[in-house]
């Protein structure tokens, strides 16, 4: 623990979690005073190899509205067999099965190095997991074939115990009967109809006359598990079945006239594909996983109209409030996300088509469910293919890197509360003392849902310090905060995982240079940023760039302003929903990436290293490899594109010059294999239309505007009216020295 | 005499049947005492027609005595009751009635004296009566000889006057004549031949007889003499063969069919002359007694008649061993008879068996010979030899021995020959006899139009006679009044010709009548047929006469393989030809002047230009050059190509689509209903309709099943499996498919084979009993608006939809309703839905044809609003099992899904200034008041149109109408079907009344009374019914018929059937159900007769009753009344109602028919639950079967054999369809409605 910097880099590889600050003020005042609220990054399922579960459940404070669990934080009097709760200092007895504790046997909770440490609960009946497929057919013939295929090749990726599903939709809604043999069957609804989901329900049989309203719940889960059996099957029994119905699966069969969309009921469709679920397996973990190749054209959640020669929103659009299925569409979609996620069930987006699918309107279903979203330009694709390839990836035990239905609590001590949350999760609106009144994301709660999650799935989460000014520090001179994330792994087990941290107070005034040293840079950027893709969502534009100038954080704010995250120019409504989904989501690292790409350099002269993200770093006799996260850009320089056209790389006296080439590949390889969703990889050249995607994302110290270097060696310029970073420090330093104003 | 219009025909057919069945009991009363009566019951079955006559005859008998009483007595029968009139009757009817009368009488006297007198006597007589008849015979003989006079007369009204008094005149010497008439028969048959030969020399009969006599000469005369030699025979002959015989000769002689009646009588003189030998001119006194006797038929005659006919048995059998003398003459006789006779020769092989064939087995005994004889040439047969035979006395001295044979004999050969003897003899003896002379002059009246003015005038005079007679009667003897038998048969025989439709204003034949049509400019009687022919020329008139002025219109019907099928006009690119103004279609009646630069259009007289393209020069009669190479111009019936501007959208129409529907709730599955149609569908799919054999039907299929919730069906070519497709969504439906629903039968044969397969197994074990049906019909029509087509939709059914879902339905039966003022609303429609429903299949043309398998209530009601606003059918088949139901749903389903059929149709009538149609009834719907849509009509749908006067019509002109159909054919082809039809108008009444057909009225008072049902209460609707009827009946007397007492009822002669088919139409479940019938039933049958033809209603209100004796290969036996007198113990009995089809066996039935039809040895090894005949290799059984084949093929609905035995409980159900007598549910006997309408006839006239 000799830096912070290695102390930040401990805590998270322990806990998951990365703070702004990590001393943190001891009164509101000072707090208020740092700009950048005391708040962390926290990843719940952060991957812990070196972590196994422990095999029985967590020992609760007893205090009805704290609950907190055991942790080595707590004073133990291992005589009196007694522990005393360090958030609400409750004097608690151990329970019996702790009567051997001791000092020299404590229970792995007390150990310091278990600060987060995961339990198996042995409660209840253990649900199998759920996919449910739901297919648009209005595509073209190659994109359905692939899709497919896609399809049919994920069977065989699912644990054999999992039921699937499948709704296709196109102009009608069809969810698909697979249990029986023979002629195939399946339900078709109107796609132009809202139906409420107990309608749903009966329309597709699952309600049992008698059953329902008798001990108060809607279903009796055996008896619902028994009706939904037709459409919802154990992989390992309707494996060939399935796979032949995929591939009898035609394109939706309704003509479509000249100049009009195919008729498209993706907002039915979800609906069904939830009242299903509903219907059947609530608080279950369970993934819709949704399949579109373009937008919703007709019924409820429709985003455009089928008329060709009425485009499809655009922001201009939406910011002339021209956009009139916006608000419904959303409204609609929003309101089939909530009651998802209060099942516990989460949506997958994948859209493949090369206009707008309606992501804007749909987005919540993901974002409020923790599903993922993909999207790419055709299903035909390796990015489509790899990427949901990639969502049964499986960890080092070979369990799926995904979890449902979580559930995450937060306590704290009594100097904190929290203000809220932004990630993937909805409020489950619980109050409580440590709860906020001053919201910051999704607040007012102290409990948040997060319907899907795996390892990489983080939320910031902002607290307030509510100490007073004049107030000592605090009861031990350390706050505490506590992460409970109950969850459905996925082998179908219940575990709760607990992180316990803490943190020193500190005195503003006297211990400034402290606390500022404790600044954890990237972490503030990132949380900051987080912020500001959440106002971005709530508010106009402009305003969410005020006022992120005016929150002013060094550097990475030159970038964060000119991304896609904030800004929506050259971008579609839908794009800069994808990359705001990804951004609330991903951990730190990522997530930097994606504010900042990373510029790599290849040359002949040293060893690949990173270089500015500039336009000084564009030279003839280089090679580039930028990473922005969502798009991979391989950038061969004027000199080496000429010689890779000349064929040098074949000879064998330039086999350097091959290895050259060879080197970003192997690299853009390596970052292809772990990212998710994947990448747009890129492979151009200097002049090449593709290398827009770089130029556009480095810093335009070189344009048109500024003579100086134009024609010389020292990189290529920019068109661009954007300024570049030194206009903008420039500003802001003008701005900082004038800052009292 | 009242009866005589309408008898003449039955007369002859009913005597000769007293006789038969006479001749029969004798063989049969060796077994069967009981037979006589049936016997007699057959007899009068046959002489339904010949009743009245016969009656009078009979009446004549006991009448001889008193020569005046026959005279009233004919008016009596007229009178049924209080027909004391008669008497005035009697003169006239003398002429033409009396013949009639006379004719029946003969035999009717049989049958009367059985009936009236009652059947006991007459039995008991029977067998010995018989020689003893014999006696009486030759006695009654001459009374017949003398009816024969007076028939005439009642065939000729106008002549008849003149002649009804010469004949009065005879008659009166014929009374005394009467007396002789026992003592001698030859006078009888003098007397007959007397009759006819006037007749016959008057008129056609020359050429008649000249043709016809040489062969009757041959053979029948001979036989007849030997018959004839008994005088019964001549009695016999008349009404048995007489009657068919007489006819045809005579119609072929003498084409006017009135005349023809006449003939009959001729005919029965015919067989007469054979007793002509001798007692010839006496008998023509008797036969005078005879026709004033028939009106005393009812009360005294008969017990002469009867002992006459007991006598006539034995004669039989005595016969029997004449025949082989007869053989040469029988020879000569078959042909005469052939088609009536041959039945009775058939019986008479097994003579003993068939009540009716009594009546035909007299003949037959007879016609062992003579039944070929009459076969052949009756008419002429007869002439001859009534002249050679009369003469040759051979006849007089076997007729002493053989007396009761003779009669016997005699009867047949006077049917066979009788006419054909009558002739020829006639001439010769009428102009020996005095008698001949009255008869003669009857006979000419006849020609001229006797029946209308006849019935009037002639009963009353002999009413006169009558009093005593009827004072002694205390019921009317149904022989005596009209017989529908008669009237059929005697229309069968006066139809020999092709009928062309070129002459204005000309009555086709009935509807019972096998005939041919050529269309020489007007419309076939296939397509439409009318009320009247003659239509009143103003309002006021019609107005008075009350007769109904409707068409009934069967657009699409099918025509019979040698009738050439409407030829199909394109006028090219501009489309039909039409009138500027009314639109009319170009049609024969458009007048081309200047040159044929413009037509006048002949219903709203503008002038339009003719189209350079069709231009066409004049002849100089004014008629375009062209004129017979263009079917418009001179054809009354054709089509032409429509263009697009017919067509929806403009837009050619797509190929139409039929959809199957079909129900597998749990009692559809059970009843084996899903799995017989599935299987049936697999092979049914490669006959769906297709305009050209050789092409494969473009009509593309799709599939679903429903129970609450829907299951359509993806049946592409493409995939290996169907794939099935639940909507749940029953409250907005949608079809969830659009490639791959409907398809090409051919394409996609294998996974519909796949399908068909698959059903009934996927549903096997459901257990939902729920079902909707709105939705299901919904579906149909999205699925059709979605192909953007025309189709039809075959929905299968079970049970009441009481599934939530638009069209839900409540159980709304309630029995205490019926009879009180709520009771129209159990058949209106629950709720507007389905007329909405019904509204917007109709804009799509989506016909919906229903088959329903209810086990209860299903509120057949208002789930047939569909089907029937859109031209559909509804099939029900209550209780549905496999076995026993099968056969007549398969093969109602094969030929509902194979029938010819047009989709979104559109008729409109026009008619020419003067008229227009008001009113239209039938399965279709309409949205404004002129247009009727048909979403689909096929080849059996019918629409009955009313018209009314808006101003005058001239009697020159003559009203037209023009029916336009634009439909689109099974091909997907838009055409226009033009009917035209021209009637005369008229000024006179009487015309009005001598044109009308009784069929179509029947139809007309049905339709509107079963509509009227929805509206107002049943009993209204039926008061109004005899009310309208009443009113008919009594401006007829009024206005037309000749003075006459109050007493009597004269019918017109075209509609003296209207009071025994309205009484049908009263006594039907719709106006009158009885306890059993359930609502369903009767809200099916009122939709089912709302779209019925006329031929359907004729038969479904009479039904057809065969008596099974003989049956010949080339004919069917004669039918007998619907009523249980009719009906022997020891027969067997085929009844057709157009719905059912039943084989009534009586308890002591022969074992021979048990053998031959059932082969089992007794009659309580008849299984009654059998569907179908054992197929047994003998010709009786072969031969049965083809007629309930043929019979089958007849309708449009497959009907169900359903075996009868006498005494079985299932006996009512047959029972409720003998609709001449009372009914269980309180409808009254004809006899007793008759009254009733005399009744009202005289209040209204009082």
């Amino acid at each position: 623990m000799s830096t912070y910097q290695e102390f930040i880099q401990q805590n998270e590889d322990r806990d998951g979690v990365r703070f702004s600050w990590n001393l943190w003020p001891s009164s509101r005042l000072e707090a208020t005073r740092l700009v950048v609220p005391v708040s962390c990054l926290l990843t719940p399922l952060k991957e812990r190899p070196n972590l196994p579960p422990v095999q029985y459940e967590p020992v609760v404070c007893s205090r009805a509205n704290c609950k907190a669990v055991l942790n080595p934080l707590c004073q133990v009097d291992f005589r009196a067999k007694i522990w005393a709760c360090n958030f609400c200092f409750q004097r608690n007895p151990f329970p019996p099965s702790y009567a051997g504790i001791s000092e020299m046997n404590q229970p792995a909770e007390l150990m310091p190095q278990f600060s987060t440490i995961e339990y198996i609960v042995q409660r209840g009946p253990s649900a199998p997991l759920i996919f449910l497929y739901v297919v648009d057919t209005c595509l073209e013939e190659e994109d359905l074939q692939a899709l497919k295929e896609s399809l049919q090749m994920s069977l065989s990726l699912l644990p054999p115990n999992a039921l699937v599903g499948l709704i296709t939709f196109g102009r009608m809604v069809q969810v698909h009967e697979l249990s029986c043999e023979g002629i195939a069957k399946s339900y078709v609804f109107r796609g132009t109809k809202d139906l409420s989901s107990k309608q749903i329900q009966e329309m597709l049989g699952l309600t049992k006359p008698a059953v329902s309203g008798q001990q108060g719940r809607p279903v009796a889960p055996q008896d619902a598990a028994a009706a939904s059996c037709k459409f919802l099957q154990p992989v390992h029994r309707v494996d060939m079945n399935l796979t032949d119905l995929l591939g009898e699966l035609q394109k939706d069969p309704w003509p479509v006239p000249q100049g009009k969309r195919p008729l498209r009921s993706t907002g039915v469709a979800l609906s069904v594909a939830v009242g299903l679920l509903e219907g059947t397996f609530p608080n279950t973990g369970a993934r819709v996983m949704l399949f579109i190749g373009g937008p919703p054209t007709q019924g409820p959640g429709m985003v455009v109209g089928d008329e060709l020669k009425t485009p499809i929103r655009s922001w201009h659009d939406i910011q002339k409030d021209n956009a009139r299925h916006l608000k419904k569409a959303t409204k609609y979609y929003e309101a089939l996300a909530n009651r998802s996620a209060a099942n516990g069930h989460s949506v997958d987006i994948y859209a493949c088509a090369l206009d707008q699918t309606g992501l804007l309107e749909m987005k919540c279903l993901s974002n409020i469910t923790g599903g993922h979203i993909v999207m790419g330009d055709s299903f035909n694709t390796s990015l489509f293919k790899q990427t949901f390839q990639r969502v049964f990836s499986k960890d080092y035990n070979g369990d799926f890197r995904m979890a449902f239905g979580g559930v995450l609590e937060i306590k704290t001590s009594r100097e904190l509360k929290v203000c809220g949350a932004i990630g993937p999760c909805v409020s489950l609106h619980s109050k409580g003392a440590c709860v906020s009144e001053n919201e910051m994301g999704i607040g007012g709660t102290s409990q948040w849902k997060v319907c899907g999650l795996n390892p990489s799935t983080t939320l910031g989460i902002y607290f307030e310090v509510v100490n007073q000014h004049n107030a000592p520090i605090p009861q031990g001179g350390r706050g505490a905060v506590q992460f409970i994330t109950q969850y459905q792994h996925s082998n179908t087990q219940r575990r709760i995982r607990v992180t316990t941290i803490a943190r020193n107070w500190a005195d503003a005034q006297s211990q400034i240079q402290h606390i500022e040293s404790s600044f954890d840079q990237e972490a503030a950027a990132v949380l900051m940023a987080r912020l500001g893709v959440f106002r971005a969502e709530s508010e106009e534009g402009p305003d969410v760039l005020r006022w992120l100038d005016r929150q002013l954080i060094r550097l990475f704010m030159f970038h964060l302003r000119r991304s896609p995250f904030l800004q929506v120019f050259n971008n579609s409504p839908d794009e800069s929903s994808y990359y705001r989904h990804h951004f609330v989501r991903q951990d730190l690292t990522q997530s930097l990436i994606m504010v900042q790409p990373i510029l790599y350099s290849y040359s002949f002269y040293g060893p690949p290293e990173p270089v500015l993200l500039d336009s000084s770093s564009i030279l003839p006799d280089r090679i580039l490899l930028m990473d922005t996260f969502f798009q991979l850009v391989i950038y061969h320089g004027e000199t080496i594109a000429q010689w890779r056209k000349a064929g040098y790389q074949e000879m064998a006296e330039y086999e350097n010059f091959k290895q050259l080439l060879q080197a970003p590949l192997d690299d853009a390889q390596e970052i292809l294999q772990t990212r998710f969703p994947m990448p747009r990889y890129i492979d151009t050249e200097h002049g090449g239309s593709q290398a827009r995607f770089l130029l556009s994302k480095v810093n335009p110290s070189q344009t048109h505007n500024n003579l100086y270097a134009w024609g010389q060696e020292t990189g290529a310029p920019i068109l661009t009216d954007d300024v570049s970073l030194q206009v903008f420090m420039d500003h802001l330093k003008k701005l900082a020295v004038s800052s009292s104003t | 005499m009242n009866v005589n219009q309408h008898t003449p025909m039955a007369s002859p057919y009913g005597q000769p049947q007293p006789g038969y069945g006479q001749p029969g009991y004798p063989p049969l009363d060796g077994g069967y005492p009981a037979p006589y009566a049936p016997y007699n019951g057959p007899a009068s079955a046959y002489q339904p027609g010949v009743p009245p006559q016969g009656y009078s005859p009979f009446t004549s008998f006991p009448s001889k005595a008193v020569a005046a009483n026959p005279v009233s007595d004919l008016s009596s029968p007229l009178d049924l009751g209080p027909a004391r009139g008669p008497p005035t009757s009697a003169p006239p009817p003398v002429s033409a009635p009396q013949q009639y009368n006379q004719y029946s009488h003969s035999l009717g006297d049989v049958q009367n004296g059985p009936p009236p007198m009652t059947q006991a006597p007459p039995r008991p007589a029977g067998s010995q009566p018989y020689n003893q008849g014999a006696a009486n015979l030759t006695g009654a003989h001459p009374s017949y000889p003398q009816h024969y006079g007076p028939p005439p007369t009642m065939e000729q009204v106008t002549n008849q006057m003149t002649r009804m008094q010469v004949t009065s005149g005879p008659p009166t010497p014929a009374g005394p004549g009467y007396a002789p008439p026992q003592s001698s028969q030859p006078p009888i048959s003098t007397s007959y031949q007397a009759a006819p030969q006037p007749s016959y020399t008057q008129a056609p009969p020359p050429v008649s007889s000249t043709p016809t006599q040489p062969p009757s000469s041959g053979g029948p005369a001979a036989p007849q003499q030997y018959f004839a030699g008994p005088p019964p025979p001549s009695q016999q002959q008349f009404a048995s063969s007489l009657p068919p015989t007489s006819q045809q000769q005579f119609t072929s002689s003498v084409p006017p069919p009135p005349s023809q009646q006449t003939f009959p009588p001729s005919s029965f003189s015919g067989p007469i002359p054979p007793p002509s030998r001798a007692p010839a001119p006496p008998a023509s006194q008797s036969q005078q007694p005879f026709p004033t006797p028939q009106p005393p038929f009812s009360s005294a005659p008969p017990p002469v008649n009867q002992s006459g006919f007991a006598a006539g048995p034995p004669a039989q059998s005595s016969f029997p061993p004449q025949p082989p003398p007869p053989s040469s003459q029988p020879g000569s006789f078959p042909p005469p008879g052939p088609p009536p006779t041959s039945a009775p020769s058939g019986q008479y092989p097994t003579p003993m068996p068939h009540q009716q064939q009594p009546p035909t087995t007299q003949p037959s005994p007879y016609h062992p010979g003579p039944p070929p004889l009459r076969a052949q040439m009756p008419p002429t047969s007869n002439h001859l030899p009534p002249g050679p035979q009369g003469p040759s006395c051979p006849p007089g001295p076997l007729g002493p021995l053989q007396q009761p044979p003779s009669p016997q004999t005699g009867y047949p050969p006077q049917q066979n020959g009788a006419f054909g003897q009558v002739r020829s003899p006639q001439p010769g003896y009428a102009g020996p006899y005095p008698g001949q002379p009255n008869y003669g002059a009857p006979a000419p009246a006849p020609a001229p139009a006797q029946k209308r003015l006849d019935p009037d005038s002639i009963p009353s005079p002999q009413a006169s006679d009558m009093p005593a007679v009827q004072k002694s009667r205390h019921r009317i003897d149904p022989d005596a009044i009209p017989s529908p038998i008669q009237v059929i048969e005697d229309d069968k025989v006066k139809t020999t010709e092709p009928f062309t439709t070129g002459v204005r204003g000309q009555a086709p034949p009935l509807v019972t009548t096998n005939f041919q049509v050529k269309d020489q400019g007007n419309a076939s009687p296939r397509f439409i047929r009318c009320t009247a022919y003659n239509m009143p020329c103003t309002s006021d008139m019609a107005k008075q006469s009350q007769v109904p002025l409707a068409a009934v219109i069967k657009p699409l019907a099918t025509l019979p393989p040698d009738e050439t099928p409407p030829y199909l006009v394109d006028h090219g690119e501009s489309g039909p030809i039409r009138c500027n103004r009314c639109k009319a279609y170009m049609c024969p009646y458009m007048q081309f002047i200047e040159g044929g630069r413009r037509f006048q259009c002949s219903f709203c007289n503008c002038v339009t230009e003719v189209p350079p393209h069709y231009f066409q020069h004049l002849d100089h009669t004014g008629k375009r050059v062209d004129c017979y190479e263009r079917p418009e111009l001179s054809l009354g019936t054709y089509e032409f190509l429509a263009t697009v501007d017919y067509c929806k959208n403009n837009k050619p129409p797509q190929p139409p689509a039929f959809i199957f529907l079909i129900d597998v709730s749990y009692n559809a599955v059970k009843s084996g209903m899903v799995s017989i149609v599935c299987h049936e569908l697999k092979s049914l799919l490669d006959h769906l309709p297709r305009e050209n054999p050789e092409m494969d039907s473009v009509v593309r299929v799709g599939f679903v099943t429903y129970n609450k919730v829907l299951h359509f069906y993806n049946v592409k070519a493409s995939l290996a499996q169907p794939q099935m497709l639940v909507v749940s969504d029953v409250s907005d439906m949608f079809v969830p498919l659009l490639d791959g629903f409907l398809v090409n039968v051919n394409e996609s044969r294998q996974v519909i084979e796949s399908l068909l397969d698959q059903i009934p197994e996927m549903f096997a074990d459901t257990r939902e009993t729920e079902t909707v049906f709105g939705p299901v019909i919904q579906a149909g029509l999205e699925a059709l608006k979605a192909a953007d087509c025309a189709g039809k939709l075959f929905v299968f059914h079970t049970s009441l939809p009481i599934a939530e879902a638009p069209g839900k339905l409540k159980n709304r039966e309630d029995k205490k309703l019926i009879g009180t003022d709520k009771e129209k609303s159990l058949f209106q429609p629950q709720g507007g839905f389905y007329n909405n429903l019904a509204k917007d299949c109709v804009a799509q043309g989506c016909c919906v044809d229903l088959f329903l398998f209810p086990n209860q209530y299903v509120d057949v009601a208002t789930l047939g609003v569909v089907p029937v606003s859109t031209g559909g059918s509804i099939y029900k088949y209550t209780y549905f099992q496999a076995q026993t139901d099968q056969e007549r749903f398969l093969n109602d389903l094969r030929r509902d899904v194979q029938k010819p059929v047009g989709f979104d149709a559109v008729m409109r009538v026009r008619t020419s200034t003067g008229i227009r149609a008001t009113d239209f009834f039938g399965s279709f719907y309409m949205s404004n008041t002129t247009d009727v849509e048909l979403a689909g009509l096929d080849c059996d749908k019918a629409v009955t149109v009313e018209f009314k006067h808006d101003d005058k019509l001239s009697e020159e002109t003559g009203a037209l109408m023009q029916c336009a159909v634009l439909y689109t054919s099974c091909s997907g082809q838009r055409r226009l079907r033009i009917h035209n039809m021209a009637v005369n108008c008229c000024s006179q009444l009487a015309d009005l009344y001598r044109n009308c057909e009784t069929d179509t009225i029947i139809n007309y008072f049905a339709k509107y009374a079963f509509r009227g049902v929805l509206n107002s209460h049943t009993k209204a609707v039926r008061d109004t019914l005899v009310n309208q009827c009443a009113q008919i009946l009594a401006c007829y007397r009024k206005n037309c018929a000749s003075p006459s007492s109050a007493g009597q009822l004269i019918l017109p002669e075209c509609m003296k059937l209207l009071p025994v088919y309205l009484n049908c139409v009263l006594k039907s479940d719709v106006l009158m159900p009885g306890a059993d019938v359930s609502l369903d039933d009767r809200a099916y049958l009122r939709q089912l007769i709302s779209c019925m033809d006329v031929a359907e209603t004729h038969v479904f209100f009479y039904p057809r009753l065969l008596p099974l004796v003989k049956l010949d290969s080339s004919s069917l036996p004669m039918a007998v009344r619907d009523s249980e007198e009719r009906l022997s113990k020891g027969g067997v009995y085929l009844m057709e109602t157009g719905l059912h089809l039943f084989l009534w066996v009586g308890a002591s039935v022969q074992q021979e028919l048990l053998l031959n039809i059932f082969g089992t040895q007794s009659f309580s090894q008849i299984d009654s639950s059998m569907t179908s005949l054992p197929v047994l290799n003998n010709p009786f059984s072969q031969r049965l079967r083809e007629i309930i084949d043929s019979f089958r093929a007849q309708r449009s609905r497959y009907m169900k054999l359903m075996v009868v035995k006498q005494e079985d409980r299932t006996e009512l159900i047959f029972k409720h369809f003998l609709v001449e007598d009372k009914s269980a549910s309180g409808g009254a006997s004809y006899v007793d409605f008759l009254c009733h309408m005399h009744k009202e006839i005289r209040q209204l006239l009082s």
